[in-house]
């Protein structure tokens, strides 16, 4: 689909175009070239190797785990795998920084070019559009300093420094906020799928750079800026639609856009110059001479794929073609959680459409209501296909089902269980159908005439007098036939 | 009986298992050496206890290796747990690592004690040892007639004197384009460089990682196969180790050289070099011919390229290997400064010499944008380029003869031009470049009675010709001058 997201300037109409640079946190329990644990949140400095603070004559060994990730995702993008890559040391000095370099990979990438299917409106399957992905390398993450501990004296904590990223690059093919939150969305869920990125923005372990320019549509790509480090889908959209402006603002007003580093202040919701490429470090990039190049065998990539989940698009899909709405298989498969969830669900033998209806309105209303997420919800998936094969088979109606779905919430026990505790069992005795309606009928002798006379919207009100009257047990079924048979 | 610490390594281990003598006594003999020959400036630590805790395992049966009751000298490049180690720096003066190297390790795992820490060219940047922050080693020797001061070459100048001083039977050395070759040469004794990747460069202090390997220095040729065989083997923590079995050195030893082909490559005859030392690299040839050889001329095209390449490559390496000297988590920091730059400025400055800053910043510029492809790329390509002249001279020989050294040792102060300094290391740095087993062994004495060194060059993983060929020097040399002790 083509974008009409379009900056009104003075002078006619620009558009936006965006690419991304997205670090996203390797799940290991190791670092990517030392054996330090990975775990967020330890006391400072607890969680360093004498690799990760660069001591003299200590070297990197690759942690294979890491590499596998990195592949896996990789293949979840339909990415080329590149079987033989290499690391490089991007040279600075920081203090966040022990070794005085990144081990990073810039000539030779673990994984080439690939593409993200994204629905820029998850309603409408007409806003499709592919995102190309240029490279995923694997890198080492920095550490962090401290400057709120001593009075002068800025302090480190080396404990996330030497952690694996991967930076996934994405090709400037995005033209709106709206389409950069899609995209970011949509990696964030896939990375979650394969499992190699927890996809954490809050904790940092998923992190955009964000590269903006703007053009007169049609014309060349203008010069770019980049926002660094911005830690959510929302700061992302509204980099977009910010840096956008204030470049066309700035070209209007006659001036021109420099190529520098911003960093986004959510506070005051602007982008403010970190450096400017004149400033920019010269990163000496040189292959690693402490590491070998990596050089994968097939075997290994065979094994890669075949750890591989059923990733969303697929997934979708599959649930599409058990019935399921788009919609609700959309919805369904947005989050892996909810996936993993819903599948449980239909191996416990629930209905697909059916146990989609439901999850979708009862589970997730419920689920919202309490502010609880999926995972600790307090029904189980077996727990709620029992429900629902409760209310498959007639043996409770709908309405009893919310009844005792509200029940299975407070309680925790079984759908069979509290129906039959509480006696909420259905009832098809006609007998017993047949005397209430005739009481409902003879009470409401003015609304039956009316009803004759030419109002036929009644039949409702019957039908909820006579299930009232029961206590909702009738099965609505025969009371509607009952009613019928009476009436007409 | 002759005096401990004259005996080799072989002789000394012999003795032990013989129970001729203790290890104590061996430990007592070398710990009174070194305290003695302070004047050499050859150790820069010196850990007499730890020799005797060694000697003690040895003499209580509690360590039974190749090498119990024999006591070595530690180059200071090697970490060593809780012992300083400097690596010649004044940047690390006074840092202890709380870890071994492997190589280390792997010694004292084989019974070896420890002395001290060998002094050394500061970041094993130079070939005289006067880099050192601690002050040059003195080299035993002296020209005849005169107590002019000489350098023990370098950058492991502390190896090659203690070991020629009888202040070690022993010692350990790296070689990043010479480094060993090129002081054993200029000390009268033997080192050997192995293939890059035999021994474990974890817990040795980077210098040019590509090109850093870790060998012996001893009295003989059967000494170097003793230690080395101690010292390599996989390390699982160096992902440059190779995976490949040590082969028993010592036990294969034989001077019998009957089938084998000696390559003498016409490039290494160069301008400048002095009649003697040639003449020294003719009867090398002649000795090898007797000990059964064949000599074929052999043609190494790009040999003259080494040293440019060496010179973008080491530097370009070290440069970013020495980022990690910043003052922030160990050794020197200088204090009082406004900003975390002006403390880096100011810590590097003060910590490190000026060759080591020299090289830091060819390095720099090397691999800087605009400059990389014309010097690091290109210097990358003559290095596969220089590999490729090997593999095809291996296939016409199976060891490669050349003199070690341009020169016999200089006096200290004597050479003051760095690119005059860099020429020391014109035959040794090919191999290096190459990665291939490399040894130096005594073949005489020059007309002012210093000691040259012939050098033998092996293809990969091949050490065992090249110890075998220089036991075929060794035993016609008979090379047995030793500096009259003046310390």
């Amino acid at each position: 689909m083509v974008s009409d997201y379009r900056i009104q300037g003075e002078t006619g109409e620009w558009e936006v175009v965006v690419g991304l640079e997205v670090h996203a946190q390797v799940v290991s329990n190791a670092k990517l070239f030392s054996g330090a644990s990975t775990t967020f949140g330890a006391e400072p400095n607890t969680q360093v190797s004498l690799v990760d603070a660069a001591m003299p004559g200590m070297l990197p060994v690759p942690n294979r785990e890491c590499i596998r990730q990195a592949v896996r995702t990789g293949m979840a993008l339909g990415a080329q795998i590149n079987k033989w890559s290499r690391f490089d040391r991007k040279n600075y000095f920081y203090a966040d920084l022990p070794q005085g370099y990144q081990i990073s990979q810039l000539y030779h990438p673990l994984v080439g070019e690939g593409a993200l299917e994204v629905l820029v409106d998850e309603k409408d399957d007409a806003s499709a559009k592919t995102i190309g992905i240029e490279r995923i390398h694997v890198e080492q993450d920095a550490g962090k300093l401290m400057h709120d501990q001593h009075a002068t004296m800025s302090y480190v904590d080396l404990n996330r420094c030497g952690v694996a990223l991967m930076e996934i690059v994405s090709r400037p093919d995005m033209r709106s906020p709206a389409e950069a939150g899609a995209y970011l969305r949509k990696l964030r869920s896939i990375l979650r799928y394969v499992g190699s990125c927890d996809g954490n923005m809050e904790e940092g372990s998923m992190r955009a750079d964000v590269n903006v320019s703007v053009r007169k549509p049609g014309d060349e790509f203008g010069t770019r800026t980049e926002t660094k480090n911005v830690n959510s889908v929302r700061f992302v959209m509204a980099v977009v639609e910010h840096e956008a402006k204030r470049q066309v603002e700035v070209l209007e007003s006659g001036g021109q856009i420099v190529q520098e580093t911003r960093l986004y202040d959510p506070d005051k919701n602007v982008t403010r110059s970190l450096r400017s490429k004149e400033d920019a470090h010269d990163y000496r990039y040189f292959p690693d001479p402490d590491l070998l190049p990596l050089d994968l065998d097939d075997a290994f990539l065979e094994q890669c794929r075949a750890t591989l989940p059923e990733l969303p698009g697929a997934k979708r899909k599959r649930y599409e073609g058990l019935g399921i709405t788009p919609y609700n298989a959309s919805v369904l498969t947005a989050e892996v959680e909810t996936a993993r969830w819903f599948d449980s669900l239909l191996d416990a033998g629930a209905e697909p459409k059916q146990a989609a209806n439901w999850v979708v309105a009862e589970l997730f209303g419920a689920l919202n209501r309490r502010g609880e997420s999926i995972e600790a919800s307090p029904v189980s998936p077996q727990q709620a296909a029992e429900l629902l094969g409760l209310v498959a088979d007639g043996t409770i109606s709908g309405t009893i089902a919310k009844q005792v779905f509200e029940i299975m919430l407070e309680t925790g026990q079984g759908a069979g269980v509290i129906v039959e505790e509480r006696g909420l069992k259905q009832t098809s005795d006609t007998g017993a159908i047949d005397s209430e309606v005739d009481k409902v009928l003879a009470a409401n002798a003015d609304k039956v005439a009316e009803y004759k006379s030419g109002k036929p919207q009644l039949f409702g009100f019957f039908v909820g007098q006579v299930m009232k009257a029961m206590a909702g047990k009738a099965n609505p079924k025969l009371v509607n036939e009952r009613l019928r048979a009476k009436l007409d | 009986m002759t005096e401990l610490t004259a005996k080799t390594i072989a002789e000394l281990r012999d003795g032990f298992r013989a129970r001729e003598f203790t290890a104590r006594e061996i430990a007592e003999s070398f710990n009174a050496a070194v305290a003695a020959a302070k004047t050499l400036n050859a150790y820069t630590v010196e850990t007499p206890d730890d020799a005797l805790a060694a000697a003690e395992a040895a003499d209580s049966g509690k360590s039974t290796g190749s090498l119990a009751g024999i006591p070595l000298g530690i180059k200071d490049l090697f970490a060593t747990k809780g012992v300083d180690t400097t690596a010649g720096s004044r940047i690390l003066k006074g840092f202890r690592p709380p870890y071994e190297s492997t190589v280390s390790a792997n010694l004292r795992k084989a019974g070896a004690g420890m002395l001290g820490k060998l002094n050394m060219d500061e970041f094993a940047m130079g070939s005289s040892n006067e880099t050192s922050a601690y002050g040059p080693v003195i080299s035993p020797w002296r020209r005849k007639g005169s107590n002019v001061g000489l350098t023990p070459g370098g950058s492991s100048g502390g190896s090659a004197a203690a070991v020629a001083a009888d202040i070690a039977p022993g010692a350990t050395g790296t070689d990043t384009g010479g480094s060993i070759r090129q002081p054993a040469a200029f000390a009268g004794i033997c080192g050997i460089k192995p293939t890059y990747g035999r021994c474990s460069r974890w817990g040795i202090v980077s210098f040019a990682s590509s090109l850093d390997q870790a060998g012996p220095m001893a009295k003989t040729v059967r000494d170097c196969a003793i230690l080395l065989e101690a010292m390599c083997g996989f390390d699982p923590k160096d992902s440059t180790s190779l995976d490949v079995p040590v082969p028993q050195w010592e036990a294969n030893l034989s001077s019998n050289l009957s089938g084998k082909r000696v390559g003498i490559p016409r490039e290494y005859r160069i301008d400048g070099v002095p009649g003697e030392i040639n003449a020294l690299w003719d009867q090398g040839i002649e000795w090898l011919k007797d000990a059964g050889a064949t000599p074929v001329e052999i043609s190494l095209p790009h040999t003259k390229y080494a040293l440019p390449t060496y010179y973008i490559i080491a530097p370009a390496e070290a440069s970013s290997n020495l980022a990690r000297y910043d003052g922030v988590r160990y050794g020197l920091r200088v204090e009082g400064v406004k900003s975390l730059d002006d403390m880096y400025s100011a810590t590097r400055a003060e910590g490190f010499g000026a060759e080591v800053k020299r090289r830091i910043m060819i390095g720099t510029y090397v691999l800087s944008a605009g400059f990389y492809d014309a010097y690091f790329t290109k210097a990358q390509k003559v290095r596969a380029l220089i590999k490729e002249d090997f593999r095809k001279a291996f296939e016409q020989c199976d060891v490669i003869l050349t003199p070690t050294a341009p020169s016999a040792a200089f006096g200290i102060g004597e050479t003051t031009d760095p690119l005059a300094m860099y020429l020391n290391d014109v035959f040794a740095v090919p191999a290096s470049l190459a990665g291939l087993p490399a040894m130096s062994v005594p073949g005489g004495l020059d007309g002012q009675g210093l000691p040259l060194g012939l050098h033998l060059i092996g293809n990969e993983l091949d050490e065992q010709t090249v110890l075998n060929a220089g036991l075929a020097i060794e035993e016609r040399a008979g090379f047995t001058a030793r500096p009259e002790k003046w310390w």
